[in-house]
């Protein structure tokens, strides 16, 4: 394996771990003041909701698809199924969408 | 005896609910793997890619910089860049452990900060058990690491299709993490709806949608999330997400499926 592969996975491997690592061993007391602490407690459902749409508009490539995975799945999730029955249900209509 | 048993209990649940993350992380990490042997990288080169970085965005940001021969610090800033929000992630899982928690244990919890195995921690009900973090990780990053050999190793396994269906399964979990506790609130479907529309706005403006997607999470995450505890402040004694965030634990798959477990079997 040549040496600027080396590197190049070095240089990524441990930026990465220092950026997960780092908040972890740092901060470990429980951070004071209701405003962190609203802030931590909204942090999950805003990154996840940030990170799921648009995104799973154009991860099949096609809209249609995309919004039909949508679709369902937000429909299982307001239903509460559970995780694994969502996802799954969502990857069945972007299948069968697809197929169209 | 059985505090043990129920410590294993919480490692095997983490297991079983990292299991729906390795099949999303299957489809993904195949597609890296795919376009790393396309690029012209050995299948060991796509695999340690894979299983020192386990990351989705970073990894094909990093691809793109070592097929091109980039610099060094090119793919550094880019993974500082895209990778910033594990640091808003693992701040959040710091806070939701007990204090007592000892560094090589966090040391070993961070190796997989990701954002499905995140999701997963913060379902989890505060504290959170270092062992459920692992035992996810456990079924989650193998997936990872066996879709990129497979990806990398025999690209043409899988039909386009099946591979583009699959590649929403995560984010499908994330819904089946949010939805349920916005239906008992209306600030957090309200604060759901517009981290929603502001990431729209992120990914059609002009200058927003040029921002690469990992660095537009954090400004999101950070701007929705700061405005929402200015104007709707959680009471004081409630814990990191202890009240909000539904447990993936029995009864919710209890609920789904009369308790035989067939939703994850």
């Amino acid at each position: 394996m040549d040496k600027s592969f080396l590197a190049y996975l070095a240089v990524m491997a441990l930026i990465t771990y220092l950026i997960r690592a780092l908040p972890l061993v740092l901060v470990k007391k429980k951070i004071g003041g209701r405003f962190l602490h609203s802030f931590l407690y909204y942090v999950p459902y805003v990154c996840l909701a940030a990170m799921t749409f648009p995104a799973i508009l154009t991860a099949t490539g096609s809209y249609v698809s995309g919004a039909a995975a949508f679709a369902v799945a937000l429909l299982a999730a307001v239903c509460r199924r559970g995780m694994f029955t969502v996802a799954l249900l969502a990857c069945l209509a972007a299948f069968l969408t697809g197929l169209l | 005896m059985a505090r043990q048993e129920q410590k294993n209990s919480i490692f095997f649940q983490g297991a079983k609910d990292g299991v729906p993350v390795a099949l999303g992380y299957f489809a993904v990490s195949f597609a890296f793997g795919v376009m790393a042997a396309e690029g012209g990288l050995s299948v060991l080169q796509a695999v340690l890619l894979s299983l020192l970085n386990v990351t989705s965005a970073g990894q094909f940001a990093g691809l793109n910089v070592i097929l091109a021969g980039g610099a060094l610090a090119e793919i550094a800033l880019t993974q500082i860049v895209i990778n910033l929000r594990y640091a808003l992630m693992s701040l959040t899982i710091s806070q939701r452990l007990p204090e007592k928690t000892g560094v090589p244990l966090r040391l070993g919890m961070a190796y997989a900060v990701t954002d499905e195995i995140f999701a997963l921690d913060a379902a989890y009900p505060a504290p959170l058990e270092t062992r459920y973090h692992f035992g996810a990780m456990c079924t989650a990053v193998p997936g990872w690491v066996l879709g990129t050999a497979l990806g990398a190793f025999a690209g043409s396994i899988l039909p386009d299709n099946v591979l583009s269906a699959l590649s929403v399964a995560l984010y499908g979990m994330f819904l089946a993490i949010i939805i349920p506790p916005a239906r008992e609130s209306r600030v957090l479907a309200g604060v759901i709806l517009l981290a929603m529309f502001v990431s729209t706005l992120f990914s059609v403006l002009p200058v927003l949608k040029d921002i690469t997607t990992g660095f537009s999470v954090v400004l999101i995450t950070v701007s929705v999330s700061a405005l929402a505890a200015l104007l709707f402040p959680v009471k004081e004694d409630a814990s990191p997400g202890e009240d909000g965030l539904r447990a993936p634990g029995e009864d919710l798959r209890a609920a789904e499926d009369g308790g035989k477990g067939a939703s994850h079997g």
